[in-house]
């Protein structure tokens, strides 16, 4: 029987995995867009879940609105991403230090 | 099926969403030697909305939409300077912008449409319009720092502002999930009789640290305080004035609307009370002792705001109607000072010309010492010295903090006051005792309605300190049940 703990678990390891690889990812600018994108995906099912458990559908009108902003979100990224990549010719995280103190 | 009374009381808002797209539209088909109409047309659309605030003030709080919008005194207030700042801002950074060949029409849509979405943040009655609002403010605000394309310094902030400001808006949803999930709703009004009566504590408190950190990144109060400095070195000045005055007044809206409207029954707002604390000395301590070392002035300012962010969370952990009316206070005497500092920078920068180091200030006393003297009596108000507005402030919020039984977190806050004399009297001393450096002697923009509007805001801040008690009344009248 799968209940609701199985499913707070499951957005619980999600968002540690998508948090820890943003700390943890010293290359690429890229996996950073998709970390953020599987931050929002775990609190998505959060939301779906309690929703379901609540009897409340709230909580899933909530969801699409978070997966719409996600695309803004992530566009506006990408936009930045390319801005970076023209100055700079590289989206290394290590060599994005130039301000200091 | 929303209603007309709906609509009209989402009037301001709605007014300018329109208001924000005929602009775009306007400066698509205008021709480059008539777009500095532009200019003025913003400012009058932002003052229009400021006067449809006031005016359709209605006499008690009222709510559209099924609770989802709240319209209150708190959000009156916060709106009105809101919308005076930004239209200080668009002033003061018209020569900037049109030196640095970034006078677009994407400045103004973009910060009018963050604009709108501090409006809807400080009027949120449901977790979602708290995201909505967020989200509308913060993305257009990535997009403003990176405004300046051919930069490779704006591009850096603007990036390290979208990684940490998303991680930030991740964190906030999902201390909302763990929220929803502990007390199954979303409305603000009915979380705050729901969260007594829930049957998951632990639940609800693990959500409300999560939407504690989020505030706290929103905020720019320590240890969440990293993307601050960059991103205000970074991005152009005409946009760093712009982050560091509004937002500031939508962060305070929405730490009212998620702790007091959501979670202010006492038995859970003692908790929060306690993390605010912690948050409020960490600011403190971090945002005056790393601001003495800097050499940037806009790096200066940036830790000056951390530190000022502390002070605001005095206020609002105290938790009771003088704290948030103290913090309101703060985060508006804030904003004023914030719009003066950087339109002393933007007055001062010319074409090839920043401005942003303190030693870029030696000797201006000798060079326009009107400028000089503007800058003093700003500088004299962030450090709050008496009887300027600032000084007032802190007084303030220290009071409400001592009041509601923290005494030892007003004395840290008091010392803390003295330790930023150092840095805010560095500048002063550069300005008025140090010799121009060579190669230094700009002179300062001309524009008129730049020096006479800097002016007025300088001098406001003196004038304040002297008759302060209209406003306090006003913040005050906001929060008395």
């Amino acid at each position: 029987m799968i209940t609701l703990s199985h499913f707070i678990v499951l957005g619980a390891v999600l968002f540690c995995i998508a948090v820890a690889s943003l700390f943890i990812n010293r290359k690429n600018v890229i996996v950073l867009l998709m970390s953020i994108e599987l931050m929002l995906l775990a609190v998505n099912i959060n939301f779906v879940a309690f929703s379901r458990f609540h009897g409340d559908p709230a909580g899933q009108v909530f969801v699409f609105f978070i997966l719409t902003v996600a695309a803004a979100e992530t566009a506006i990224g990408l936009a930045i991403l390319v801005l970076l990549f023209r100055n700079r010719s590289t989206i290394n995280i290590a060599q994005i230090d130039s301000m200091k103190g | 099926m929303p209603n007309m009374n709906d609509i009209l009381i989402l009037l301001p808002e709605l007014y300018l969403v329109v208001a924000a797209c005929v602009l775009l539209l306007l400066d698509a088909f205008m021709t480059p030697a008539r777009r500095g109409v532009l200019h003025w047309l913003s400012i009058g659309v932002l003052l229009i909305a400021m006067y449809l605030v006031v005016a359709g003030q209605p006499e008690q709080t009222v709510t559209a939409f099924n609770g989802m919008f709240v319209r209150d005194r708190v959000a009156e207030i916060l709106k009105v300077f809101a919308l005076l700042s930004t239209a200080l801002v668009f002033v003061y950074a018209r020569p900037y912008l049109i030196d640095r060949k970034l006078y677009v029409g994407e400045f103004y849509t973009l910060t009018i449409f963050a604009v709108i979405g501090i409006m809807l943040l400080v009027s949120a009655g449901n977790l979602l319009t708290v995201y909505l609002g967020l989200e509308l403010l913060t993305l257009s605000s990535y997009a403003l720092v990176a405004l300046n394309r051919d930069s490779s310094l704006s591009s850096e902030a603007a990036i390290k502002y979208f990684v940490l400001g998303a991680l930030a808006s991740g964190m906030l949803l999902y201390g909302m999930s763990m929220v929803y999930g502990a007390t199954g709703t979303l409305d603000l009004v009915q979380l705050h009789t729901a969260a007594v009566h829930n049957t998951m504590p632990n639940l609800l408190l693990f959500g409300l640290i999560f939407m504690i950190v989020g505030i706290g990144f929103k905020l720019g109060a320590a240890p969440f305080h990293m993307w601050i400095p960059d991103v205000y070195q970074g991005s152009p000045t005409a946009v760093t004035i712009f982050i560091g005055s509004a937002p500031k007044l939508a962060a305070f809206g929405m730490a009212y609307r998620l702790l007091e409207s959501g979670m202010g029954d006492p038995s859970i707002a003692h908790h929060w009370q306690q993390m605010l604390a912690v948050l409020a000395v960490l600011s403190l301590a971090i945002g005056n002792l790393v601001a003495i070392v800097q050499t940037n002035l806009k790096r200066v300012l940036a830790y000056s705001t951390i530190s000022h962010m502390g002070y605001l969370l005095l206020g609002l952990a105290s938790a009771n109607s003088e704290g948030y009316a103290a913090a309101m206070f703060y985060a508006i005497s804030y904003a004023l000072m914030g719009t003066a500092a950087f339109g002393v920078i933007l007055a001062l920068a010319r074409a090839g010309f920043e401005c942003e180091e303190v030693d870029d200030l030696k000797g201006l006393n000798q060079r326009s010492p009107w400028l000089a003297f503007l800058m003093l009596l700003v500088m004299f108000s962030l450090a709050g010295v008496p009887p300027m507005f600032g000084f007032f402030a802190k007084l303030m919020v220290l009071q409400a903090a001592v009041n509601a039984g923290m005494l030892w977190l007003a004395i840290v806050g008091a010392v803390f006051a003295i330790i930023g004399l150092y840095y805010y009297l560095r500048v002063v001393k550069v300005m008025y005792f140090d010799k121009p450096v060579e190669g230094t002697e700009h002179k300062p923009q001309a524009d008129v309605s730049l020096r006479f509007v800097l002016s007025l805001n300088a001098f406001a801040l003196l004038v304040m300190g002297f008759c302060w008690g209209p406003l306090l009344e006003w913040c005050k009248s906001a929060f008395a049940a």
